[in-house]
């Protein structure tokens, strides 16, 4: 199965595992991220993928147990959503310190309460300071080409660390698209036999999780950052290898006609492809605007962020995801501090969107650059299509 | 293959294997703990060719103090609740690399070992997962101290009726704990698992032999390891052992086997030693009147006879 | 700069990836010091029957094979008195530790 075809983002991940050649997969159902690992189940039971499907009892458990088996030398893969990936939070944490290169896919969904099944990103930004890299998927062949991309870059001797990426639940999960299918040679040759850094071993025992005292978890979590940040090198390497067999260019950040634009609008995720398309239609009114969209999350991407923003007189970023008590979302968090000490001095304005499901319009994103274009000193982030 | 079946090595006291230890001195246990001398000779009928999966307690705790460790076999931990789900992906990941020819060609067991608190309270979810799923090389290691000692002997659902902890202490409106121990081999072995036993340190062989037997038979295994505390027991270091024999021929603690659910008891105990006897030596039931030690005995002999009569009922043939 | 207040057991730069131990450095922690009694041995008395090697929770007893007894590594013995309550010939006496 290669070549052009049309099938379900959720299909293409599973397939993307499977020519990943997974050895373990551990699982819990949850809506949105169902789809992706009935199919790992299926493939596994017709054998099409040599692999141990393990039908774990909770999402603690799928973390768990994929801990366990990248720990004994096991290319392994997990999928979860919303409340699954808040209960395995606890390990979530533990992964990164192990240093153990686990591939999870979040099909990002609203976190209760009030319960919803809708997508934003209150569910993946509790991974934000755990260590993992992360990453957002704009559109389905973006998420069979990054789960790819994932397994080569946790794997990554220089990296061994965990690495997630968001599929926004529904809008892309749930999407058939077209998407080119690599072929297993190919597959192969970008992404090479797992071969560990640090594995339980009969042969070469070691002992792992040891317990840190005060004189030594200060420089154990230091070591922890290093690693994070310095991952960012062996992404750029992994993409651009990625193009040179695929022929397709992927980026830490990028941009969609910001170079001269006075506004810059960020974003991450599918609600890229209709801000691309709301500033299409924004430059033939003769505004000049542009988009700034971030694939990788973390590590932050500081230098081609600072880069991309430049030239920018407003920077409107959205957010997906509320810090309750605090003024800014995330994103918009992260941008102010970056931008602060940067020399660079734009207005910069902060704008929830697509809460729980709701429906992120081209309109909304015209309703943003005209905000963004006129509020000054804005203290606390706006709501965008919320009824008052 | 019938787990009674299972081909393994039987340990005595001539072929005992005195070799390195693989629990190496200097670990960081309390004087005459029982719980590490559980361990010690759990790993001992192992040896080294195996990967052992702690939860977060006493003896995860008292062994890895970076960057020394313990254990001279691969060995894990990751928290508290999850011995048995880590181990489930230990399991799954060795047999896979095996099948896919990047693995060694032999059977590993994988050996997750964790605390009564770790077991019946807080891990119970992911052991019942573990033992449901049928994993191939699995074996979990209950090392049951009764109360939650690495963090200052708090009651657990393991701690025996009217013993005194820091959570169920006595007072004027209070004896102690008030709801009996839960049985967890009980439990284990209404997962339908091939292999489920208790075990005493005080019978070094009987519980080095079950280790062997659970890490033989094809599917998991339960063993539930009695670990005398003399620091949260509130009893002198060196009557470790020799509470733990009592435990045994007073009943309280019987030594049997589940194979294929079929009941074996190892130790009977027909006439079995005043439960008084075990009970003197520890301080956590000091305030027990003759009275209490009559009724936790109507009690503790009628969980005997039950087991009596499963072994009757249901003999190993 | 002022000494910190915690002395690091290692830097950032030395420490193994993923936190790890190997077995050489298990027994880098001397036990021995915690103790207050130490188990001595009449070996006029001793039958070798080994329960003071089965029962030791530290596992510090070494088998002295040809001359039939068992030799207490006092680098780790802790000094709980197991050995000498459980010897059936009550060949072990706990003696106190001269400080």
């Amino acid at each position: 199965m290669a070549g052009r075809l049309a099938m379900d983002v959720s299909v293409a991940v599973a397939e993307a595992v499977r020519l990943a050649n997974a050895d373990v997969i551990a699982a819990y159902p949850i809506t949105p991220q169902t789809r992706i690992v009935e199919r790992l189940a299926e493939l596994v039971a017709n054998g099409q993928l040599d692999a141990d499907y393990i039908p774990v009892e909770s999402e603690h458990s799928a973390m768990s147990s994929s801990i366990g088996a990248a720990a004994a030398g096991a290319r392994t893969f997990t999928a979860t959503s919303s409340q699954g990936l808040a209960l395995m939070n606890e390990m979530v944490y533990v992964a990164p310190g192990l240093r153990v290169p686990i591939v999870m896919v979040v099909a990002n969904r609203a976190i209760s309460a009030p319960i919803a099944l809708g997508n934003d990103h209150s569910d993946i930004m509790s991974v934000r300071d755990s260590g993992w890299l992360s990453f957002f998927a704009e559109n389905g062949q973006e998420a069979l080409d990054l789960t790819l991309a994932a397994f080569r870059i946790a794997e990554d001797p220089e990296v061994s660390l965990p690495v997630c990426l968001s599929l926004d639940g529904f809008i892309l999960t749930h999407i058939t698209e077209p998407v080119l299918m690599p072929d297993q040679t190919e597959v192969d040759r970008f992404l090479p036999p797992f071969k560990p850094s640090v594995q339980l071993d009969i042969k070469d025992p070691i002992s792992m999780g040891l317990w840190a005292p005060p004189d030594v978890y200060a420089e154990a979590r230091k070591a922890m950052a290093l690693a994070l940040f310095s991952a960012k090198k062996t992404v750029v390497k992994a993409f651009d290898e990625f193009n040179r067999i695929f022929g397709r260019r992927y980026r830490p950040v990028e941009t969609y006609r910001q170079e001269d634009a006075e506004t810059v609008i960020i974003s991450m995720g599918s609600i890229s492809e209709t801000a691309m398309t709301a500033v299409d239609e924004m430059r033939d009114l003769g505004h000049k605007v542009g988009l700034v969209r971030l694939r990788l999350w973390r590590p932050f991407p500081e230098e081609e962020l600072l880069a991309a923003l430049a030239g920018a007189k407003n920077v409107a970023v959205v957010d997906r995801h509320l810090i309750l008590g605090c003024g800014s979302g995330p994103v918009g968090l992260e941008v102010k501090s970056l931008v602060c000490n940067s020399g660079l001095r734009p207005n910069i304005t902060n704008f929830f969107l697509g809460l729980g499901g709701r429906d992120v319009t081209r309109a909304n994103f015209k309703y943003i650059r005209e905000r963004a274009a006129g509020v000054r000193n804005q203290l606390r982030a706006e709501f965008v299509g919320v009824y008052e | 293959m019938r787990a009674f079946e299972a081909p393994f090595e039987r340990v005595t006291n001539r072929n005992f294997p005195k070799g390195p230890e693989v629990l190496a001195p200097g670990h960081g246990a309390c004087q005459g703990c029982g719980e590490a001398l559980a361990l010690r000779l759990v790993l001992k009928a192992l040896g080294t060719e195996f990967i052992a999966v702690s939860a977060t307690g006493c003896m995860e705790v008292c062994t890895s103090r970076f960057p020394n460790t313990s254990w001279q076999m691969p060995w894990i931990h990751v928290a508290f609740e999850n011995a048995a789900a880590v181990a489930s992906g230990v399991e799954a990941a060795t047999r896979v690399l095996k099948r896919k020819g990047r693995g060694h060609d032999q059977r590993i067991p994988v050996v997750a070992l964790a605390g009564d608190g770790g077991t019946a309270d807080i891990g119970l979810q992911a052991l019942s997962g573990a033992l449901e799923r049928f994993h191939e090389n699995f074996v979990y290691v209950c090392l049951d101290n009764e109360a939650y000692m690495n963090t200052g002997f708090q009651r657990s659902s393991a701690t025996p009726f009217r013993a005194s902890t820091t959570t169920s202490p006595v007072g004027a409106c209070s004896k102690g704990q008030h709801t009996w121990k839960k049985n967890m081999p009980a439990i284990a072995a209404a997962h339908g698992i091939p292999y489920v036993a208790t075990a005493s340190p005080a019978f070094h062989l009987d519980l080095m032999n079950k280790i062997r037997r659970a890490a033989a038979v094809e599917g998991p295994a339960y063993v539930h390891v009695f670990s005398p505390c003399p620091t949260g027991w509130l009893m002198k270091p060196e009557l470790a052992v020799e509470s733990a024999r009592l435990a045994v021929s007073s009943r309280i603690f019987p030594l049997y086997e589940v194979l294929d659910g079929s009941y074996r008891i190892n130790r009977p105990a027909p006439n079995p030693t005043p439960l008084a006897d075990y009970f003197r030596a520890q301080g956590r039931y000091r305030h027990l009147t003759e009275d209490d030690v009559a009724f936790i005995a109507r009690r503790v002999n009628s969980d005997y006879e039950r087991l009596v009569d499963l072994a009757e009922r249901r003999p190993v043939s | 700069m002022t000494k910190p207040a915690v002395e690091a057991i290692a830097k950032v730069g030395d420490l193994p990836l993923g936190f790890i131990g190997r077995p050489k450095r298990s027994r880098a922690a001397k036990t021995g010091d915690w103790r207050s009694v130490r188990p001595v041995l009449d070996r006029a008395r001793c039958n070798y029957c080994g329960f003071c090697y089965f029962y030791c929770p530290d596992g510090v007893f070494q088998d002295m094979g040809e001359e039939k007894y068992y030799q207490a590594d006092l680098d780790y013995c802790k000094g709980c008195g197991i050995c000498a309550h459980e010897c059936p010939k009550k060949a072990i006496a706990m003696i106190q530790e001269e400080v």
